[in-house]
């Protein structure tokens, strides 16, 4: 295997910039465990060799960070803007409309890796408990998975026409703060988390890398400019498509009970 | 991310040292990982085949890197499960029931921040943004000016997060609705946006999504429900979220103002 002896080589060092990240919670916990709470440690052994795992794994993900996650969003921005795949001229700058398979691309990839999400899972789970039934789990991890699939592909488009970044998010920010008005009070902070909860550890850096790499491909366009603000996307508009499907959750339930009222009583 | 709240109702159980039995939770922590990664495998694989109709370029070493991930994470959230995750939810759980507030908010400013420094997502970003500015030329193209600027990114995002965890446990503890500081943020962050280099801006927006992830979510998450659940008349539904959506606020307003001062 090729890569294995330079990733060998790249490990020491990596393991210390890593135990250099993790030291400050290490520190935090353990002066707290000293001064504030003067009590001994349970099970240091077995927590000593915990913090081994966290340091070790953080370096081997580092790593393989390098030579397959950036790489592979790297990789998809170049063949889904060749010149030939889209049928345009070498330099030629097409019309956003050109850019369709990207779209495609970025809106699969945003359901596909929230849809499973475990955090996602226990989070609806939770909303479902607290909402006495209005909301189910599994449409509103569908919400969660739509809002995060059409906000990506959304800022794949921003990228491709090249409009600024902040007239969608704020756009965005003044439909989530007028849901917020007619929204259930307890949807709202799992509206605003469900945010938050959707950008995991493996899918910000592909999709991170396919903005930066859309970006750098498309003539015309600046990688630092335009290149960011996916992940923006993704924590956005999930909370807009939860907040609607707790509204029109709520509204069918109190429609549904209205006729069987009227039933009732005629 | 990892799940964020079950780790506060199952505290880690500890069971006698048996290795099986730390070799099989591995192997389940290792296909949980793999499976995580599953979904995007499988897109980028109908793309490359049905869709571009060729291999994927350099197919071996994005396996090999595949696998390291895998791993990687695996161990990292092995090793959180039995170090980090019950340390935090048992200090969590001690000082809500019983410390000072200002020691509260001391402990609460450090996790937001010792969390966010080794948060993965976050790294992954920050480095990749250290090199976009150098390759425009905003820094110096050399190893240690990039380094310097990416650990600086961070620092700040980890600074912001502390805040924002500050200002949870405030909320918390006095009852402050959420959407209030929710609306009146992203209207701060709409002023400043007009008075930051536009190199900035995306940046100081993806902060805020990429730092909650798989070590701040879990601990943070044990926090607001220990608190949440200790003081009477909150609720650990309503008021032990909320947390998560701060901490993706406060970076970008930080980071933001990094971009206007330097």
């Amino acid at each position: 295997m090729i890569g294995f002896g330079e990733v060998a080589a790249d490990l020491v060092p990596a393991l210390l910039q890593t135990l250099s990240d993790v030291l400050p919670i290490i520190l935090l916990l353990f002066v707290f465990q000293i001064v504030v709470l003067r009590r001994p440690l349970r099970h240091p052994g077995r927590k000593l060799i915990g913090l081994g795992y966290v340091v070790a794994g953080l370096a081997l993900f580092g790593a393989g960070l390098e030579s397959a996650l950036f790489p592979l969003g790297r990789s998809m921005a170049a063949q889904l803007t060749a010149p030939d795949f889209l049928g345009l001229a070498e330099g030629e700058i097409g019309p956003p409309s050109a850019y369709l398979w990207v779209y495609v691309f970025a809106a699969a990839i945003g359901f596909a890796t929230t849809v499973a999400e475990p955090a996602l899972i226990t989070v609806s789970l939770k909303a479902e408990q607290v909402s006495a039934g209005a909301i189910r789990a599994f449409p509103l991890r569908l919400a969660v998975a739509l809002g995060v699939a059409v906000g990506v592909a959304l800022g794949t488009y921003r990228i491709v026409s090249g409009t600024p970044l902040h007239w969608y998010i704020m756009a965005g920010y003044l439909l989530v703060a007028a849901q917020t008005i007619w929204a259930q009070r307890v949807m709202i902070p799992i509206a605003y988390d469900s945010g938050g909860v959707t950008t995991s550890t493996v899918t910000v850096p592909v999709v991170s890398a396919l903005g930066i790499s859309l970006a750098a491909a498309i003539p015309g366009r600046s990688p630092l400019v335009d290149g960011f603000g996916l992940i923006a996307f993704a924590s956005l508009f999930p909370i807009i498509s939860v907040l609607a499907y707790a509204w029109t959750a709520s509204w069918l339930l109190r429609y549904r009970r209205r006729i069987r009222r009227r039933e009732g009583t005629s | 991310m990892r799940i964020p709240s079950s780790p506060a109702l199952q505290p880690a159980r500890h069971s006698a040292s048996a290795p099986a039995r730390a070799l099989r939770r591995f192997l389940r922590l290792f296909a949980g990982a793999g499976r995580d990664l599953a979904p995007l495998i499988g897109v980028v694989a109908f793309f490359q085949f049905v869709i571009f109709r060729q291999p994927l370029p350099d197919f071996e070493s994005i396996l090999t890197g595949l696998v390291l991930v895998v791993l990687g994470l695996a161990m990292f959230i092995h090793g959180l499960e039995t170090s980090l995750f019950p340390i935090g939810e048992d200090m969590a759980n001690a000082l809500t029931a019983k410390a000072s507030v200002p020691w509260l908010l001391v402990f609460a400013f450090g996790l937001g921040f010792g969390t966010t420094v080794a948060e993965p997502a976050l790294i992954a970003v920050a480095g990749e943004a250290g090199k976009i500015a150098a390759e425009a030329g905003m820094i110096e193209a050399t190893p240690a000016a990039i380094e310097h600027w990416s650990g600086r990114l961070r620092q700040v995002v980890a600074v912001s997060v502390g805040s924002s965890i500050v200002l949870g446990v405030l909320r918390i503890v006095r009852g402050w609705p959420i959407h209030f500081i929710v609306i009146g943020g992203y209207t701060v962050v709409l002023v400043m946006t007009a008075f930051t280099p536009p190199e900035f801006v995306g940046i100081a927006y993806d902060a805020g999504g990429v730092t909650t992830s798989t070590i701040t979510v879990p601990l943070v998450a044990a926090l607001g429900v220990g608190l949440s659940t200790g003081i009477r008349g909150r609720s650990p539904v309503t008021d032990g979220f909320g947390m998560i959506a701060l901490a993706s606020l406060f970076p970008i307003i930080f980071v933001l103002g990094y971009g206007m001062v330097s």
